[in-house]
């Protein structure tokens, strides 16, 4: 689901009226206008999503899945509602799709309820792990998507490997590290720190191959652009509400109905169950099953109407509109003397996101430089130290843009680097 | 760039590119490692004294113009200084550090370490600047 580039990206006078909506973006840090460009840590909020939120909040807030007065029938159905609307905006069903905290909790739940599985030896075959079977991942993967495969591979006795990548990042040897004894892939749809896609349809044709089920992080492709997690064909996905105009504290994991239906439970206690004894308890089916407790109601109602902003918009408009201003940042960037610029070279796919360093200066110093203009911007390792390593870096700076980002924005940015690099006596 | 001059003093840009102190030589067991986790800044520091006096703090690590500069400055300043010294000079550097710009550090007690001072003004920057101090305090209790 590349960005269809020949599709329009908004107008200047457009972009405005986004902004319009978006109360932060009128405010000033240090004495400047906040200019944000770390949409890909976490997103800013409209107006109407807050609204939603407050407006369900202070006039139909209840218990969902119990209780039988009205309000609370109300609340349940459109806590169902914003299931079904985000499920369609990913291509899925409702009953695929589960609420999660956020993209790392969708993680850990496939992770931990395999690793749980592979204890039980009636558990479904499909879902147990065992020594001598094999889980890939990727070497650009934010720690989210290694951590949890670390711990499957250390309960269950299975080996983790990686499919490494070259300088610019780009995943390499699917067909030889994906073989006869791989039974998960889990990797990112997008990077966080490149910016460049993953060939999915590659990955994921060849673990189907070998029957490995899929694991796709999609925390930084479904906020930006087109996704259809059935046409792709993955197992299962993970995304998070905050980077894509949502709330904080809701995300969401779909897992194709029949894996899910053979996964246990991850969290247990109330409202994932049909019968319980002192001894025993009877599991509903997904996804309740794996919504345990009492649920981000508010929050889910929140990510619904984002979501139905993002669709008014148009995804494909979403997508030329981050993908013009990332080879803005890419190209203004890496016509910065002494900046490298990392991931995909000047003209292939990126989303709206550079990563890059200043050579002798730390991304640190760099960030400091444009907080004091009012530029925000991400330093650090992304949470991605092994990406880092291989890159032969500890740290590096990264601007990310979306839907209300400006040219304007861009170029300030690239204005406050320039300066960076001289204030620091940069000599390329 | 007058702003940026009141955090980067030609000091701590002289002392983030030519650090003081930067290479472990010594056996010392008094030692530590300490990272900070939002940026992932990190410093292996070292102390050598003979029960009264310390006489070399030795680091390495990777990190800010701040982080680096202030462990220079940090083992600048220790060097021939008595132990007894050690735990006061690092509680007044954190008082200071830590005082959102209105505590000065004392130019009598820590020399060239006061062009630290820019850096207690920026929230986001005093985990940089205390990180070696940090090192130095935990490195003494092993």
């Amino acid at each position: 689901m590349l960005p269809n580039s020949a599709l329009t990206d908004f107008s200047r006078d457009e972009v405005a009226a986004i902004r319009e909506q978006f109360p932060i973006l009128g405010e000033s840090v240090n004495e400047h206008p906040l200019v944000y460009l770390d949409s890909a840590a976490t997103s800013q909020r409209p107006q109407r999503v807050l609204d939603a939120e407050r407006d369900y909040v202070l006039r139909r807030n209840s218990a969902v899945h119990r209780g039988a007065h009205t309000l609370a029938a109300l609340a349940t159905e459109e806590f169902e509602d914003a299931r079904a609307t985000v499920a369609r905006f990913v291509g899925v069903r409702p009953d695929e799709l589960i609420w999660t905290s956020n993209a790392t909790e969708g993680l850990n739940l496939v992770a931990h309820a395999m690793a749980d599985a592979s204890l039980d030896p009636a558990a479904d075959p499909r879902v147990r792990l065992q020594p001598g079977d094999e889980i890939v991942v990727t070497e650009l993967e934010h720690h989210a998507n290694l951590l949890p495969w670390q711990y499957l591979a250390r309960r269950t006795g299975a080996t983790l490997r990686y499919l490494p990548v070259d300088d610019e990042g780009v995943i390499q040897g699917i067909d030889e590290v994906i073989g006869e004894r791989t039974r998960l892939v889990a990797f990112s749809h997008a990077s966080n720190v490149l910016g460049s896609y993953s060939p999915a349809e590659l990955i994921i044709a060849r673990a189907r191959e070998v029957g490995a089920i899929t694991v796709l992080d999609a925390c930084q492709s479904v906020p930006h652009g087109p996704v259809d997690f059935a046409a792709l064909g993955v197992d299962f996905a993970v995304f998070s509400g905050h980077k894509m105009l949502g709330p904080t504290g809701i995300g969401a994991l779909y897992g194709r109905f029949e894996l899910l239906s053979a996964l246990p439970p991850f969290l247990t206690g109330g409202s994932m169950i049909t019968t319980v004894t002192m001894d025993r308890a009877e599991f509903l089916p997904p996804p309740q099953r794996f919504e345990a407790g009492t649920q981000r109601v508010s929050q889910a109602i929140a990510l619904a109407e984002a979501v139905r902003f993002l669709e008014e918009l148009g995804m494909d408009r979403v997508a030329a509109h981050d993908a013009r201003l990332g080879a803005r940042l890419a190209d203004g960037l890496a016509a910065i003397p002494g900046v490298r610029v990392l991931g995909p070279s000047a003209g292939a796919t990126r989303i709206g996101l550079a990563a890059f360093v200043l050579e002798g200066v730390h991304a640190h110093d760099v960030g400091h430089v444009l907080d004091e203009r009012g530029i925000a911007i991400r330093v650090g390792h992304h949470c991605a130290q092994p990406l880092h390593r291989r890159l032969g870096l500890a740290a590096s700076a990264r601007a990310s843009t979306y839907i209300y980002s400006t040219d304007d924005e861009v170029d300030a940015f690239l204005a406050g680097i320039a300066e960076a690099a001289e204030f620091f006596g940069v000599n390329p | 760039m007058s702003d940026l001059r009141h955090l980067y003093q030609e000091l701590i840009l002289d002392h983030s590119r030519n650090p003081h102190g930067y290479g472990l030589s010594t056996e010392s067991p008094l030692r530590s490692h300490q990272v900070n986790p939002t940026c992932g800044d990190e410093i292996t520091l070292a102390v050598v004294h003979d029960g009264t006096t310390v006489t070399a703090v030795q680091w390495e690590g990777q990190g800010c113009a701040i982080s680096q500069s202030s462990a220079s400055l940090l083992s600048t300043l220790l060097e021939n200084r008595p132990l007894a010294d050690v735990e006061p000079l690092v509680a007044e550097f954190r008082e200071a550090i830590q005082s959102r710009g209105t505590i000065e550090l004392d130019e009598d007690r820590f020399g060239d370490a006061i062009a630290l001072n820019g850096v207690s003004k920026y929230v986001a920057r005093v985990k940089c600047a205390i990180l070696a101090w940090v090192a130095l305090e935990d490195a003494l209790t092993k």
